[in-house]
């Protein structure tokens, strides 16, 4: 009972991790790029949701994807296009950056933590013999589910993937060979950044919102990405669930100690595998 | 001419407290010796190591809390509770540096972010040995001295040797590889380097360095809570030393007076810092990333009316991608 | 005995073999000539032997020592230098700051917390001499990012000598070298101890075969002819290998 019961949590808390590493894996693993601002994004993501939700539930995530994307494009192409070739300022740049939002959403949204209710059709549970689960995160891991799918899809049978992948593995080739690869960042950029927004927004009903959330989410996103392997969907999904997992059973069961135990397998992989459990070797 | 100007300046900082008008400003100069020897500890990892953290607040936070539990809660001497922090501080280096080294570039300042978190994390959560959110606060019995004055010697004692130590240390055979390693590891390693371990060592006096201005910190603030341990501490930290020039002996702790002094300005006009501490970073990397000083030079003589170009400003900001 | 033995050596980089079951034998004083098309694999030979890379299979013995588990490192200390076809410099110091590194690098004062480097009188001595056998000390207190391309090349090879190494690897010493600058490289080799082991990879075939004593020709990873100079230049898949390029 217990065990099921914390699986499903885990898995669900699984779920939002992955729509926020995804993106910051994806932006990445296409352009080196270590997005700091990407946990700043989901938190962004949470509160518009919380203030676009009087137009709907469904309206008030798109806002908050729609919102984080048009963010997103616009540090691209104010600054990390800038800053082109320089890695390390780039991070710092946009962790300056990171701050910058999250304290603006202070200003905007006050310091009390912001609650959103989930959609009438979502209230409730799911009852399966002698256990109960929770309706709305049975639905977070569906769409992290749909999303995995669609991103693959993306990624490996379209053109636009295509051209991602030609960009991964060798950007001179790729612009010589007529991609607009500067164009293919903006375009991952806003897609990485719309994830983390919708990731936000769909967690608050769960997490709520409230300062401090971006720097609590970040670090996980990091270590998701760390153990998954760097610009691998599929490391980022067994990272998000092996972090979720750890994450939700620790609270459960050493709740002083949830953070510590995070050591566990970030030690363990990298002892392994340095590059994390799916990543590249480096050649 | 550099030998006059450490001089000149040790003097300056040696009467300082005399030229100042009272004990809230001799804080604040107190608070600038402890976070330029915070900026000096990330500097000899970034600078002369290659390697940029974004946690080594976890280093002064577990050494302050170290502190503050030996000499608060169980109440021994503060000087037992200096010792106590010295090897906490410094095991956990050790320990992180095992972790945090198993990669390189991007990726180490990464696992140095979420490790810099990870300890946050059990500072806040973990309320029975911390107080979690409300800190550990500090009786005067329990710190080295609660007199400004005395305070502002001992921090200016404690910076003046490590610097002199440093500066030893990083013209000695085992300096020169750590710069080595960081502008070539695979040149070391073909000359018989062991570049992990020369990398580890770096990691480790860097990680003793943050781990004294963290026993520092605990002393002049007499109070530890989680928000010293933060992503920002970590952050002003890095910014000290991009803005003091990375790389260069002097520079953090000139970095670290600029950030302390603005941030102390601010606060009397706005809560906004975090915003403001954003917007300096933009402005560093941007126009000035190799530092406060040569940048400001730079820029002048460009408006004085020489258009020549300066030399590459991007050269100062890429160790991380030396590194690798 | 021999100074390096190469035993079934193989590398793959995922399904890619760049390295096929390679065998052969160095003797103590040898001088060996690695021939090959691009992409053939020897700068992946020599970074399987100086330790940068791990062979997939195969041995790999220094003077009778199997050296196939050892880090670069400790591949060095047991006297393996090398330089690199891409220039690999601390562009930002001076000429002797390189060559003391270098020598630095095989004494245990390496390890020195204290004492400056730069006032070491016996590392600036002997990295002095050693720039006087390339024909680098009018310059070596300057900065190597202005010194010439010829001048580096050089410099190249002064690292791997202040390493006093008992098998020299040299990768290409004359890319990219003018006419003028490839006779001073070449008189630089032929003055080389004979007593030391060297393996070369060149394309300048008139400096690489005046120099060798044994060919080694590998083609797709493969060992395709091995054996004295003459007889290689002989051997009809040395010119069919150098055709098909």
């Amino acid at each position: 009972m217990f065990w099921i019961t914390g699986l499903f949590n885990s898995l669900a808390f699984a779920a939002v991790l992955f729509l926020l590493a995804a993106g910051f894996s994806l932006i990445f693993g296409l352009m080196r790029v270590a997005n700091l601002t990407h946990g700043a994004f989901f938190m962004l993501g949470g509160y518009l949701a919380t203030s676009a939700i009087g137009a709907g539930f469904w309206i008030a995530i798109v806002a908050a994807g729609a919102g984080c994307a048009l963010l997103g494009g616009l540090v691209q192409h104010l600054l990390v296009q800038r800053l082109a070739g320089r890695e390390l300022a780039q991070v710092l740049g946009t962790l300056g950056l990171s701050f910058i939002v999250a304290d603006q959403c202070l200003l905007i949204w006050s310091g009390d933590p912001i609650s959103l209710a989930p959609p009438a059709f979502l209230q409730g549970a799911a009852r399966l013999g002698m256990f109960a689960f929770p309706l709305y995160r049975l639905f977070l891991i569906v769409v992290a589910a749909f999303v995995a799918i669609a991103l693959w899809l993306v990624v490996e049978r379209t053109t636009l993937g295509a051209k991602i992948r030609a960009a991964v593995d060798d950007r001179e080739m790729a612009r010589a060979t007529g991609i607009p690869v500067s164009r293919l960042f903006t375009v991952v950029f806003c897609l990485g950044s719309a994830l983390a927004g919708i990731g936000g927004a769909l967690a608050a009903p769960v997490l709520s919102v409230y300062p401090g959330l971006d720097t609590e989410m970040l670090p996980l996103a990091l270590l998701v990405v760390i153990l998954g392997g760097i610009g691998s969907l599929a490391g980022a999904l067994i990272g998000s669930v092996l972090i979720g997992i750890i994450y939700t059973f620790g609270q459960i069961l050493l709740p002083d100690l949830s953070y510590v135990i995070l050591f566990l397998p970030m030690v363990i992989v990298l002892a392994v595998r340095p590059e994390g459990l799916l990543g590249r070797q480096a050649a | 001419m550099k030998t006059v100007g450490i001089i000149f300046i040790t003097a300056i900082a040696c009467i300082l407290p005399f030229l100042l008008p009272g004990n809230f400003y001799l804080g604040i100069a107190t608070q600038i010796l402890v976070y330029g020897l915070f900026a000096v500890s990330v500097n000899t990892l970034a600078g002369y190591g290659g390697m940029v953290s974004l946690g080594h607040a976890g280093f002064l936070g577990i050494a302050a809390y170290a502190y503050a539990v030996t000499s608060g809660t169980y109440g021994f001497s503060p000087w037992i509770a200096v010792g106590a922090a010295l090897l906490i501080g410094t095991a956990a280096a050790a320990v992180f540096g095992l972790i945090a080294l198993r990669t390189s570039g991007l990726s180490f300042l990464m696992i140095t972010l979420a490790l810099g978190q990870i300890v946050w994390g059990v500072a806040f959560r973990y309320t029975d040995l911390t107080n979690g959110d409300n800190g550990i606060s500090l009786g005067r019995a329990s710190v080295i001295s609660a007199d400004p004055l005395t305070l502002y010697y001992v921090c200016l004692a404690v910076l003046a040797l490590v610097m002199v130590l440093l500066a030893a240390f990083i013209r000695s055979p085992l300096g020169a590889a750590i710069k080595g390693v960081r502008d070539q590891p695979r040149r070391m390693s073909t000359l018989g380097y062991n570049t992990w371990a020369i990398r580890y060592v770096a990691y480790l006096v860097s990680g003793f360095v943050a781990t004294v201005s963290g026993i520092l910190y605990v002393q002049i603030f007499q109070f530890i809570s989680p928000h010293a341990l933060s992503l920002t501490v970590s952050s002003e930290a890095v910014l000290m030393v991009i803005a003091g020039g990375i790389g260069t002996l002097f520079g953090p702790l000139l970095g670290a007076g600029v950030v302390v002094l603005l941030k102390n300005v601010a606060s009397a006009y706005t809560d906004r810092w975090p915003t403001l501490l954003g917007c300096i970073f933009l402005f560093i990397i941007i126009a000035m990333p190799e530092g406060l000083l040569p940048g400001s030079k730079r820029i002048l003589a460009g408006m004085i009316g020489s258009f020549r170009k300066g030399a590459a400003p991007s050269a100062s900001l890429q160790p991380t991608s030396r590194a690798r | 005995m021999s100074a390096l033995e190469l035993n079934n050596l193989s590398k793959s980089f995922g399904g890619l073999h760049v390295i096929s079951d390679v065998s052969f034998k160095v003797m103590e004083g040898e001088r060996r000539l690695i021939l090959g098309p691009n992409g053939a694999g020897k700068t992946t030979l020599f970074n399987l032997i100086a330790g940068d890379l791990a062979p997939s299979f195969g041995t790999i013995s220094l003077a009778g020592e199997d050296v196939s588990a050892l880090p670069t490192n400790r591949r060095a200390a047991r006297g393996i230098g090398r330089t690199f076809q891409i220039l690999t410099l601390f562009s930002g110091e001076t000429v002797i700051r390189n060559v003391v590194l270098a020598s630095l690098g095989r004494t245990s004062r390496r390890w020195k917390p204290f004492g400056s480097l730069d006032a070491d009188e016996e590392f600036r001595a002997s990295a002095m001499e050693i720039l006087r056998t390339v024909m680098l000390d009018y310059i070596a207190d300057k900065c190597v990012s202005e010194t010439s391309y010829g001048e580096r090349r050089r410099l190249e090879i002064a690292m791997a000598l202040a390493q006093q190494p008992r098998l020299l690897l040299l990768d290409e010493p004359l890319a990219g070298l003018s006419k003028e600058e490839r006779k001073g490289v070449e008189g630089l080799l032929n003055a080389l101890p004979r007593s030391l082991t060297v393996i070369m990879i060149e394309h300048d075939m008139d400096v690489a075969l005046g120099f060798a004593d044994r060919i080694a020709l590998l083609q797709n990873g493969k060992l395709l002819v091995d054996g004295s100079r003459d007889e290689v230049i002989a051997d009809p898949r040395t010119k069919e290998a150098y055709l098909a390029e």
